[in-house]
């Protein structure tokens, strides 16, 4: 078991980003994002500057560029997606390496690609220098519902020991003859995920007798407050705040 | 910390006239009687399905008793004492998974005694004393699902530990554990000084823990003896199941007289 547990977003390192407090980079990325969503898709240029932002980011924070790269490979979908608007979205046509495409519908892909695109990168930039553990406790800072905080700990902490319930069933089916081919083994497989589910139902009674054992309430206390003074603050702000100039901008150009 | 002081001479643990039936009507418990005197170690004998578990959970009030009372150090089990008896008893449960929730080893311990109140240098101070204590120290910032079984395990008894209990309650704490773990847990848990009760089907562990054990047998404290003179006798052994490994001989262990 163990396996996989520092997910594989984040990377190790003492950058500056990397010790900034989680919720100032939180709200850093909800602020970049917000701007760059709010901004004409006619200003191509804007769009530009905010890729730069980012790479200045990046960089400070020592994550290299493939890196980077290799995890917005989870956009792909939208890509697709984004890919198809110019054939399907109607309107005025035009011709594109010799195919007629909408104008409109090139418009909708470039928006959704290029909002998309800098949104998924900012993401992965806070993933790779933040621990799943700090986003938590930033969320936490900002004052999300704090049973939602509880659930992703919980999440957090038993995810491995579920998968590896998971993996000794499977073991165990096999190790009896048992290769799941096709539909007709659906079956058993229902019945595990069923019987990994009650076990799960039960572990939960069990931890949560070790939770009210241990003084439990209905609130996990706060035990590592995470602060941050105003420099953190200030440092933190530096990306939203040019990549609202730059917004600014767009629409006064 | 504690609001209510307890009288200087009142026993760790004084269970008396303890009934209970599960929902189900299925009754486990018939009539126990048992005192733990401060700073004594008992172990609690008996076949699988007598009862210990139950009794374990009537300790700290996860089970209301249907009919006599329990007392942690003078103070009943009630609800209105709940989390004051909470923070005296500690029970170490069966498998450290259930007993580690939290996503590492320093929250975890920190766990109980923040539950109380605690904060800032004093709850660290806590955590560390208590992580030390089980030698575990340089695992603090290491989520508890990346250790040992045995590790685990002294995690978990770091946890309660923490919150500096009246009394320990350990539920099995030597299964699953390989023989040199199993002897260092015996190391840290002779040199505590708090009382301890000690559910365990390992004989010879519990000979050598703690001097004086009880065997509870149908529902009700069958036999309270020196643990040495309980496993010498024979005939009441195997009328209760309990069986030594082979090999063992009771009479051959020389044991500290308490
Ligand atoms: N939730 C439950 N509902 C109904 N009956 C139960 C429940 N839990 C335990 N019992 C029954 O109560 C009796 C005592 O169980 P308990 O778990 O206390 O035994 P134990 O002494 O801890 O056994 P073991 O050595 O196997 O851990 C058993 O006969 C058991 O079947
Ligand atoms: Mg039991």
């Amino acid at each position: 078991m163990g396996a996989g547990h520092a997910h594989t977003l984040y990377r190790h390192g003492h950058s500056p980003v990397h010790r900034l407090p989680p919720h100032c980079k939180l709200v850093a990325v909800l602020g970049f994002v917000l701007v760059v969503v709010s901004t004409p898709r006619e200003a191509l240029w804007a769009f530009a500057l905010y890729a730069v932002l980012l790479a200045a980011v990046a960089a400070v924070a020592r994550v290299p560029a493939g890196f980077l790269l290799k995890r917005l490979v989870i956009e792909v979908p939208f890509v697709a997606f984004a890919l198809l608007m110019p054939f399907v979205v109607p309107g005025e046509q035009t011709e594109l390496l010799g195919l007629s495409v909408s104008v409109p519908g090139l418009w909708g892909a470039w928006n959704v690609l290029a909002k998309g695109t800098l949104g998924v990168a900012a993401s992965v930039l806070l993933a790779s220098t933040t621990e799943l553990r700090s986003l938590l406790l930033g969320l936490q800072r900002l004052r999300l519902p704090p049973l939602l905080v509880q659930i992703a700990s919980f999440m957090l902490r038993y995810g491995d020991v579920i998968t590896d319930e998971l993996r000794r069933m499977s073991i165990a089916r096999r190790s009896r003859g048992f290769e799941a081919r096709g539909v007709r083994h659906w079956g058993v497989l229902a019945k595990t995920a069923g019987a990994l589910f009650i076990r799960s139902y039960e572990r939960g009674e069990r931890v949560h007798l070790a939770m009210v054992s241990r003084g439990y309430t209905g609130t996990l206390p706060v035990i590592d407050e995470v602060t941050a003074s105003r420099t953190q603050w200030a440092y933190a702000s530096a990306l939203p705040v040019l990549a609202l100039g730059v917004c600014l901008l767009g629409w006064t150009v | 910390m504690s609001t209510v002081q307890p009288a200087a001479a009142a026993p760790s643990l004084e269970v008396s006239g303890l009934a209970y039936a599960y929902p189900d009507g299925h009754q486990a418990l018939f009539g126990v009687d048992l005192t733990v005197e401060r700073g004594e170690r008992v172990a609690l004998l008996g076949p699988n399905g007598a009862g210990k578990t139950t009794l374990v959970l009537h300790l700290n009030g996860i089970l209301d008793a249907g009919a006599g009372t329990v007392r942690i150090a003078g103070l009943p089990v009630e609800k209105r004492n709940l989390a004051e008896i909470r923070r005296r008893v500690g029970i170490v449960f069966q498998d450290p998974d259930d007993q580690l929730f939290m996503p590492t080893v320093r929250e975890d311990v920190a766990f109980g005694p923040a539950s109380a109140g605690l904060r800032g240098a004093e709850l660290e101070e806590r955590v560390t004393a208590a992580l030390e204590r089980v030698g575990m120290e340089r695992f603090a910032a290491r989520p508890p699902h990346h250790l040992s079984f045995g590790q685990r395990r002294r995690v978990a008894v770091a946890t309660v530990l923490a919150m500096e209990p009246e009394i320990l309650v350990l539920d099995e704490p030597s299964s699953n554990l390989d023989p040199a773990s199993r002897r260092e847990l015996a190391d840290i848990l002779r040199d505590l000084d708090v009382t301890v009760l000690m559910v365990t089907h390992d004989l010879p562990y519990a000979l050598e823990l703690c001097p004086r054990a009880v065997i509870l047998g149908d529902g009700v404290i069958a036999a309270d003896n020196r643990t040495q003179d309980l496993l010498c006798d024979e005939e009441l052994m195997r009328r209760h199941r309990l069986e030594l490994p082979f090999g063992f001989d009771p009479r051959s262990v020389a044991v500290p007289r308490p």
